[in-house]
């Protein structure tokens, strides 16, 4: 497939514009599509799932080391943060980059509203977060984050949406989380929480919207803020899960989401240890923790929780770990290529699509079977975003 | 006496590889050298930046570097920053290739080989 295809078959009027002669498609939804960062070429693949297929490819889009991208509620177009501050709204129907700015001079993410109208980054430099009008990328609001007596300002880590219209994140150099109400992006309302713990280096909120866990680099254990009931206070949860143990160097960071649940318990990786640690979410004590064969870097639950993938950090980067949820223990471990660097999940799970950097291509389980249903060349893919997660809190 | 004319750029390049201080006989060779800028480029990189700008950790820009001794960079590569999120990269990197990636940052990182095919 090519580019042409798309721009040919996007939608009648483009077949118009275009005065393409090639026999037209139908208009299509894109609940089946998604795109595949190609990080060191500043491109992306936009790819769908039914087919396993590329459909465009969108380049220009600067510097995608540790890219990341949400999607409009409609699921039409991926805000795609690069690295190097851009911001680039991709329409996947048109395969094409609708509009694009570079917000900043060193990004790390963002997140979408929840009501779909503010897009937010959050930038290591300068620090703090900005939000921008969805449709136009006009900025609404920008909020430093300032921390201590000599105006100092922190990277911002684990940004998420929450209900109404709000974010969290964490301050990395601060060690603090931050709640900010958007409802009037031009009148923020910002909530500090202080002294949450050293360097919290990612963070997520549970599926409900209700609780905001950052992980923390510079001491064993997360904080833990219940979003309904802020008056509370961050409190600390799995406390020297290390037990004083030397830590193992770590050669890529973990990363958190939404997608550590897996039914009543969370599945987080352990800074310095190869493991993995359960927690209940209803006490929020730890149950378990599942040996694994590297630093965890992403431990993400398939949406029905049945099991956990796990993918590991530098040098044990070729391997991924399946943890069955129900006996706690590992159920398959693949090699799906080198370096892998992300895993995504379809809707609903029945497949899964592993980034393997090194190997130039993206790797397609059954999640079921574990049998392997295709690959496609990738230039050192990275980040593979599904248009799924425009309907899910905290993604 | 008239060289042929494609041996003069080659002794010329002779006698320039050997001028350059970069002709050392401990400095490491293809293919272990591309997969050194590799491995600077993709995982130092996923904090430091692929274009080494900064990231989690600081940029590693010539001019970044500019201050900091040679010595101490050799060392923190090699065994890493307590309190910080660097960790020590002895297990993959001998002191002399450490040397080397600190001398070429010093100049501004070389970019990789052409990659593979397969790639797109």
């Amino acid at each position: 497939m090519s580019r042409a295809w798309l721009l040919c078959g996007a939608g009648w009027l483009l077949v118009a514009a275009s005065g393409c002669v090639a026999t037209p498609v139908p208009p299509r939804g894109t609940g089946d599509l998604g795109i595949v960062i190609e990080r060191a070429a500043g491109r992306v693949q936009v790819v769908d799932t039914t087919h396993r297929t590329r459909l465009a490819s969108v380049d220009g889009l600067g510097d995608l080391s540790h890219a990341s991208a949400v999607y409009s509620r409609d699921g039409r177009y991926a805000y795609v943060f690069g690295r190097d501050g851009g911001l680039s709204k991709v329409d996947l129907l048109a395969g094409r980059i609708d509009r694009r700015i570079v917000q900043a001079g060193n990004s790390i993410g963002g997140a979408i509203s929840q009501d779909g109208r503010l897009v937010v980054a959050q930038n290591y430099e300068p620090g703090g977060i900005k939000a921008f009008d969805a449709d136009t990328l006009e900025l609404l609001a920008d909020i430093p984050s300032t921390y201590g007596t000599e105006g100092k300002r922190s990277k911002v880590v684990g940004l998420a949406d929450l209900p109404g219209n709000r974010f969290v994140y964490a301050l990395f150099d601060a060690g603090e989380i931050w709640v900010v109400d958007l409802t009037d992006p031009r009148m923020p309302a910002i909530t500090r929480f202080k002294d949450i713990g050293r360097q919290p280096y990612d963070g997520l909120v549970t599926p409900d919207g209700r609780h905001y866990l950052a992980g923390l680099f510079g001491e064993d254990g997360v904080a833990l803020v219940d979003l309904w009931r802020p008056e509370l206070g961050a409190r600390r949860i799995l406390a020297g899960y290390g037990r004083g143990e030397e830590k193992l160097p770590v050669f890529k960071m973990p990363h958190l989401r939404g997608w550590a649940v897996a039914g009543r318990n969370a599945y987080l990786p352990a800074v310095g240890r190869n493991e993995v640690l359960v927690v209940d979410t209803a006490t929020w004590q730890e149950v378990q923790r599942i040996p694994v064969r590297g630093q965890p870097v992403f431990v993400m639950a398939r949406p029905d929780g049945r099991q956990v993938w796990v993918n590991f950090a530098f040098p044990d980067n070729g391997w991924v770990q399946v943890i069955d949820t129900l006996s706690g223990s590992i159920a398959t471990t693949l090699a799906p290529g080198k370096a892998v660097l992300h895993m995504e999940f379809t809707p609903r799970g029945e497949n899964i699509w592993i980034s393997s950097r090194d190997d130039h291509r993206v790797t397609i389980y059954d999640t079921a079977s574990f049998a392997l249903l295709g690959q496609l060349p990738a230039d050192s893919p990275s980040g593979i975003f599904f248009s799924a997660r425009a309907a899910r809190i905290g993604f | 006496m008239r060289f042929p004319r494609i041996v003069l750029p080659a002794v010329l390049l002779v006698v320039l590889h050997q001028a350059l201080p970069a002709a050392n006989a401990n400095e490491p060779v293809e293919p272990r050298r591309n997969e050194i800028v590799r491995m600077v480029r993709q995982d130092c990189g996923s904090c430091h930046g692929l274009t080494l700008q900064g990231g989690l950790g600081p940029a590693l820009t010539p001019l970044a570097l500019a201050e900091r001794s040679p010595d101490s960079l050799v060392w923190t590569i090699l065994q890493g920053r307590p309190g910080t999120a660097m960790p020590g990269w002895a297990r993959f990197l001998s002191e002399d290739e450490a040397r080397w990636v600190v001398a070429r940052l010093a100049e501004g990182f070389p970019q990789e080989l052409a990659k593979r095919e397969g790639g797109r």
